[in-house]
């Protein structure tokens, strides 16, 4: 597979647990990958079940970005679900907010909302609203849905921990369709002007976009050269690989005086066998069959 | 007859902005400004000298510094946002609408150059449709200062409060009509000149051609009222009410389209609570082009003796 190539130094590095930069990659035990294996694993299973329940929703660029948010809200990030307003806390924008029943489903398991509310998803009256909303759900940071403006959102909060010299870190995942905004680029050049290197970025590479391959409907590569040209500080990782995820994140932290991108190659509808790389799941709710189905599939992997 | 310009002081918006800026970034230490590549012209280059640390220059991307105006918002700081007014509002729609509006950010869209009075650089820079733009939009406040003392006024004002808010600002010096000492209040109009006979209600430069042509109207012994509408959302529903009841004719002025700007909401007021003749004096449906900044004005009929005519046209249909 030519795009797993790239990222192919990280992978092995990972395997003896030091990088070429003396950077302890066996940042969690297997006990760890255990746990958020298994986190994982009941993201997926109510990302399926919230998206059957509302009927409508973007369950494929969902699954793909699992592992992504499992590693930033229970490996990465410093924040406290009883006090989600803590103001030394680091934060995450989901700028792909389609991928809300992740986040929502994230936000559960890590205490921020009851379980339960999540079958609310898309209904009349509820905090959990299609796209995230800063103003309805705990922990959601900034209202986004319409594509290309996370990136900035996180350069502005990143502007404001540097003046006031907390150490903050901001994440923000931004979907590969969404790299077609030109807004994206504006805020690239930005993050770069003003070095913010509290920043990292997750690109979401799951090769789909609404109406097909990114490569089809509007070329972004080679991405990777076009994230180092803009400053960038780019990383490459299998999206679905925790340990990666987590070593990448951790050498960006590491990293002064650029932001990062950690280019994500994942699978859109990963874990449910019928749906991985389907591009009709991007936006279309399983139906009661196809759950049934995908929750049997996501049952079955329990290790 | 010559026309008629009045006698008072000529100042400058937007350099009463900068000034104000740089006041308020001595106290208030959680302002931050951001501008767009045109802080000279905007007047922020005043704080960026004094609070270089606290001054961000996006260059040219509005979008781009709308969103990032979001972030610092959401983290605390009272923002600032600056550009012209074609660009703040156009060009970055999607951005204000979905970043600071929907989420209720402590965002300030304070925008210069707004309207035709930008004079030479044309249609393209000449934005007639900016009220608009952000009078729609729900949790956004939209005021437009008449002069220079009520520019100062409106800064302190709201950045004492954490609603987004649109402040629209002109290119050219306007005449002082108001005092530094007068009370501004956001969504109450202040009444400049007391009259029975018919209501003139100006916004921004307009006001001072409003309070022209009620002394010339009293030349025809018609004892007009002038309102200052500075705050056009919320709109002070209760003075125009009163004003209708009380005249029971009303003309509206306003540097902008005649579409969805000042004379719109007036008339929805009007319409839903105390029907009476009206007129809005204002830019047709129509774009700008490049002229003198008085010779727009009188071409697209925003002159005192446009608003003395539409005031005489209000009148005739009077009961």
């Amino acid at each position: 597979m030519k795009l797993r190539n790239a990222f192919v130094q990280i992978a092995d590095t990972a395997n003896v647990g030091l990088s070429a930069g003396g950077i302890r990659l066996d940042l969690v035990n297997a006990d760890e990958i255990n746990e958020m294996t298994e986190k994982a694993r009941r993201i997926r299973q109510h990302i399926i079940k919230m998206t059957n329940a509302a009927g409508s929703g973007h369950p494929g660029g969902s699954l793909s970005a699992v592992e992504i948010l499992t590693c930033v809200y229970f490996k990465i990030m410093k924040h406290d679900p009883k006090n989600p307003g803590w103001p030394e806390r680091d934060r995450f924008i989901l700028s792909k907010g389609h991928a809300a029943p992740a986040l929502y489903a994230v936000l559960a398991e890590a205490g921020y909302l009851p379980v339960e509310e999540l079958m609310t998803l898309r209904k009349l009256g509820c905090r959990l609203q299609g796209h995230p909303s800063m103003k309805t759900t705990p922990g959601v940071e900034m209202s986004t849905g319409s594509l290309g403006h996370g990136l900035a959102v996180a350069n502005g909060m990143a502007l404001a921990a540097k003046l006031d010299r907390r150490l903050n870190r901001i994440y923000v995942l931004c979907g590969d369709g969404e790299m077609d905004v030109g807004e994206v680029w504006e805020s690239a050049m930005l993050a770069a002007h003003f070095k913010l290197d509290n920043v990292t970025m997750y690109l979401d590479r799951n090769m789909l976009q609404l109406d097909g391959p990114t490569e089809k409907i509007m070329s972004i590569e080679p991405i990777a050269d076009k994230w180092k040209a803009f400053g960038w500080y780019v990383q490459e990782v299998d999206g679905h690989n925790m340990r990666e995820i987590i070593a990448a994140t951790h050498r960006a932290k590491e990293t002064h005086g650029k932001p990062s991108v950690i280019i994500c190659h994942t699978m859109k509808g990963k874990g449910v066998s019928f749906m991985e790389g389907v591009l009709n799941f991007h936006g279309k709710a399983p139906n009661n069959e196809e759950c049934a189905k995908a929750l049997e599939e996501l049952g079955a992997c329990r290790q | 007859m010559p026309p008629m310009t009045g006698n008072w002081k000529l100042e400058s918006q937007r350099k009463t902005y900068g000034k104000t800026l740089v006041e308020l970034g001595k106290t208030r230490k959680d302002i931050v400004v951001l501008d767009a590549d045109l802080s000279s012209s905007t007047q922020t280059a005043m704080f960026a000298q004094v609070f270089p640390e606290r001054f961000f220059n996006c260059g040219i991307a509005e979008a781009n510094m709308m969103d990032t105006a979001a972030g610092m918002a959401a983290s605390g700081k009272t923002v600032f946002a600056s550009t012209f007014a074609v660009f703040g509002t156009g060009r970055c729609y999607d951005q204000i609408r979905q970043s600071i509006a929907y989420p209720k950010l402590n965002v300030k869209i304070v925008l210069s150059h707004a309207g035709i009075t930008v004079g030479g650089d044309g249609a393209s820079h000449q934005i007639v449709e900016d009220i608009a733009l952000m009078r729609v939009l729900p949790n956004m406040t939209v005021i437009v200062p008449a002069d220079a003392p009520e520019t100062a006024k409106v800064i302190m004002k709201i950045a004492e409060n954490k609603s987004p808010t649109f402040v629209r600002l002109g290119r050219t010096d306007v005449p002082t009509i108001t005092a530094s000492e007068d009370a501004f209040e956001i969504g109450r109009a202040p009444i400049l000149r007391e009259g029975a006979d018919i209501t003139l209600v100006g916004t921004g430069i307009m006001v001072s051609r409003c309070l022209l042509a009620a002394e010339e109207l009293k030349k025809h012994k018609i004892d007009a009222r002038v309102i200052n509408m500075s705050t056009i959302k919320p709109l002070d529903e209760k003075v125009i009410v009163k004003a209708a009841r009380e005249t029971g004719a009303m003309v509206t002025a306003e540097e902008h389209s005649i579409l969805e700007g000042l004379g719109s909401a007036v008339a929805m007021t009007l319409g839903e609570n105390a029907s009476i003749p009206m007129r809005r004096v204002g830019i047709p449906d129509t774009f700008g082009e490049s002229g003198d900044c008085e010779e727009l004005m009188a071409k697209y009929g925003l002159t005192a003796e446009n608003i003395v005519e539409a005031a005489h046209e209000v009148l005739s249909r009077k009961k």
